[in-house]
């Protein structure tokens, strides 16, 4: 007697059960792709969602302007592939703008300095709900996240005072000018989306494979030798086999060194890692205990 | 107008805490449990997860360093587990649980979604949060303290929400001299309030007793550690005897390859190519011609899948309609007695209230009729009410602008729960569990 439906397949109708009711209650979704691991899953669940019609939403990138070159291409291809539209939001704009300050110092993350682009895209193309492949397991302040998470009219999310969410009804009910963010992967672990790509083949930046590159070593992180960083003279470039847990802004996503090659032995590799991936592979979330919370406060996703 | 609900206990005997054999399809897919916790502020409930997480060796490196280096902040020489769950600034400020986190873990038997819900009766709504998706619920109790308002509240909550099961952990055995009347008298208290036994494991989450491994300091109990228990317990499995219900979400056309489907997540029973179907409101039968995915046809799919459904006659569907077991429908309902928690401090719900109702896929207008009672939760009395204020919990009427189709809360979690939504703000400002449907006289 077959047992019940699997672990990937209750996450992944629970995950398009979130996406239709956002796409039926919403009159501009978009969806974030930063062509990263999370965000492909994502894409794949919206292709699913509506198969075998299009996906019926545009996809939003909001670029650093430190991209890996793998990634944008990853990301050119996979939204032609979908016949999806595809809005760039750049932070190098903003910059130019004199929106945001370029961000200095040893760490030059143009992450803080996204959320500022992220808003001006959001006013500017009137999205109403964002899809966001951030997931509770990753960081203790996404931990409590709602699934459909209510943002103000200035973008900003209020912990202290979020809608209840009950059984599989989410409230979608917004005024002018307010929008929510939604996450259907939620309730995915590192592990499950990994599983979810092993079973579903989802295609990934070459970036999450091993592969050889020169890194530099700062604070117990192999960054990727860039144009972005500065790097001093005690942090000589070596040649190492690697591949990243998370993609990012290339001056604060870390690589891990690795054999891994194929999905499941990323797999294995995860089963056996002592180190979470934030933790690992995320400089500007060791910033301060709550530095993804004060982001999210302002309107990061 | 239905009529009053007959008097005798506020809540049924059968919908309190540890009674699954009417458990409603939500079972543990393959290994996953979810469970949620309660108890009152300084139970321990944040200590309790961070021990299971510490113990099972779930934390990785980052975040053990992390909890230590912030406890030798405060000058801890333990570690404060606490702080692992508490991921907000005023939590960890104030050392208290503000919302409802969620954290993963897994062990070799099973993977858990914990929804670790706070303990502040001002919170009440977010137990509820996190209760209405549990497969289980832990409800801790102090041992010096035994049973306060707010473990009350949370079986009780747990029981009108049928989470299908509820373990009782008696934490701080460790401030009792590990001594077992204090557990016995905690567990027969408990045990008399909701009217039955369930599970009860005595614990010390600060030290670890029984929490993952089995304690030396409690010779005299024989039953399992808590993980022990959360790795076996099964949860019965109703789900492919309940009657079939689907609401509809959304259509999908692809006219270039002849294609309409009626996608949806199915929230009870089952369904196969073959089967007759009854679509609401229309009242109009037919077959289901395919059930289909992204990944091709299924013969058959289950609650909890999302799916899409061709159907073999031209039948009108749209969003908010359910497509259900032909053999047994749900009649058409416009009058509702509901039993609803009131989650908002902006305006108190009494007659007259207008509300939007989400139930399903499906949103309507809705009026309060009548507030027939308060349930005074330490008690399980009901006391006469003329409204609910924030947290209360009671039974009201509700009269809608249009027609739903639902179950009774009782036989169908999904079917049978909703959300009252504020018209102006738009705020999540209630939960419905319908306790009875009438067609209305207005037809």
């Amino acid at each position: 007697m077959p047992s019940g439906p699997s672990r990937s397949d209750v996450l992944e109708s629970e995950a398009l059960h979130l996406i239709r009711e956002v796409a039926a209650e919403f009159d501009r979704p978009a969806l974030l792709f930063s062509g990263g691991k999370d965000s492909a899953v994502l894409l794949r669940l919206a292709e699913k969602a509506f198969a075998p019609a299009p996906i019926p939403f545009p996809v939003l990138h909001v670029d650093t302007g430190h991209n890996f070159d793998e990634v944008l291409e990853f990301r050119d291809r996979r939204v032609a592939e979908l016949g999806v539209r595809l809005v760039v939001a750049g932070v190098q704009d903003s910059i130019d703008a004199g929106r945001v300050a370029e961000p200095t110092g040893r760490w030059p993350s143009r992450n803080r300095a996204q959320t500022v682009t992220l808003l001006d895209a959001v006013a500017e193309h009137r999205f109403d709900a964002l899809f966001g492949g951030a997931r509770r397991d990753e960081e203790r302040a996404r931990a409590k996240e709602r699934m459909l998470s209510f943002r103000d009219s200035f973008g900003q999310w209020d912990p202290r005072n979020q809608r209840p969410e009950l059984w599989n009804v989410y409230n979608g009910l917004i005024r002018p000018g307010e929008s929510v963010r939604a996450f259907p992967l939620s309730n995915w672990t590192e592990r499950d989306v990994w599983t979810y790509v092993e079973r579903d083949g989802v295609e990934l930046p070459p970036l999450y494979f091993a592969h050889t590159r020169k890194v530099f070593e700062r604070d117990g992180m192999l960054l990727a030798d860039n144009p972005f960083l500065h790097r001093d003279p005690d942090e000589p470039l070596v040649e190492r086999s690697v591949r990243f847990r998370t993609v990012g802004d290339m001056t604060c996503t870390g690589a891990v060194p690795s054999e891994a090659s194929t999905v499941s032995e990323v797999l294995a590799e995860i089963a056996a890692t002592r180190v979470t991936e934030r933790g690992q592979t995320r400089a500007d979330d060791r910033t301060s205990a709550a530095a993804m919370e004060d982001r999210k406060r302002e309107g990061y996703f | 107008m239905s009529p009053s609900s007959p008097a005798g206990p506020a809540v049924p005997a059968d919908a309190l805490p540890g009674t699954a054999a009417d458990a409603d399809g939500f079972t543990p897919a393959d290994g996953l449990l979810r469970f949620a916790t309660a108890g009152a502020v300084d139970d321990g409930k944040s200590t309790l997860i961070g021990r299971l997480l510490h113990d099972s060796k779930s934390l990785l490196a980052d975040q053990v360093e992390a909890l230590e280096q912030a406890s030798a902040e405060r000058g801890d020489d333990v570690l404060d587990l606490a702080m692992l769950t508490d991921g907000l600034r005023a939590e960890r400020e104030q050392g208290i649980t503000i919302d409802v986190a969620h954290r993963y873990f897994e062990t070799a038997r099973r993977a858990f979604i914990i929804a670790d819900t706070p303990g502040h009766a001002q919170y009440t709504r977010n137990m509820v949060t996190g209760a209405s998706t549990a497969d289980l619920a832990i409800v801790l109790v102090d041992a010096r303290h035994g049973l306060t308002e707010q473990s009350r509240r949370h079986a009780v909550l747990a029981g009108l929400l049928r989470v299908p099961e509820v373990v009782l952990a008696v934490n701080k055995m460790d401030l009792v001299d590990y001594d077992e009347q204090v557990f016995r008298d905690v567990a027969a208290e408990f045990a008399e309030f909701v009217g039955h036994g369930c599970t009860a494991i005595p614990l010390s989450a600060l030290h670890g007793d029984n929490v993952v491994e089995r304690s030396a300091a409690m010779p005299w109990y024989e039953g399992p550690a808590l993980l022990e228990h959360l790795e076996q317990v099964r949860i019965a499995d109703d789900n492919s005897t309940m009657d079939f219900r689907m609401p509809v979400q959304c259509v999908i056309r692809a006219p270039e390859r002849d294609y309409r489907g009626y996608a949806g997540q199915i929230s009870g029973g089952s369904v196969a190519a073959g089967d007759e179907v009854l679509h609401l409101p229309s009242g109009m039968r037919s077959r289901v011609s395919s059930v289909d995915t992204a990944d091709g046809a299924l013969v058959s799919a289950q609650a909890p899948l999302s799916i899409s459904l061709r159907l073999a006659d031209d039948i009108d569907v749209g969003r908010g309609d359910l497509l259900c077991a032909a053999a047994n429908a749900p009649e058409p309902a416009d009058e509702l007695s509901a039993t609803v928690c009131w989650m908002t401090a902006a305006a108190p719900l009494r007659p007259g209230t207008r509300l939007l109702f989400k139930h399903t896929t499906r949103t309507v207008k809705a009026v309060v009729t009548e507030v027939r009672h308060r349930l005074d939760v330490t008690t399980l009395s009901r006391e006469p009410a003329a409204e609910l204020g924030l947290n209360d919990i009671g039974e009201v009427g509700l009269r809608l602008a249009q027609p739903i189709f639902c179950d009774p809360y009782e036989r169908n979690r999904l079917t049978g729960g909703g959300v009252l939504i504020d018209e102006t703000t738009h705020a999540t400002a209630g939960a419905v569990l319908i306790t009875e449907a009438n067609p209305g006289t207005r037809s």
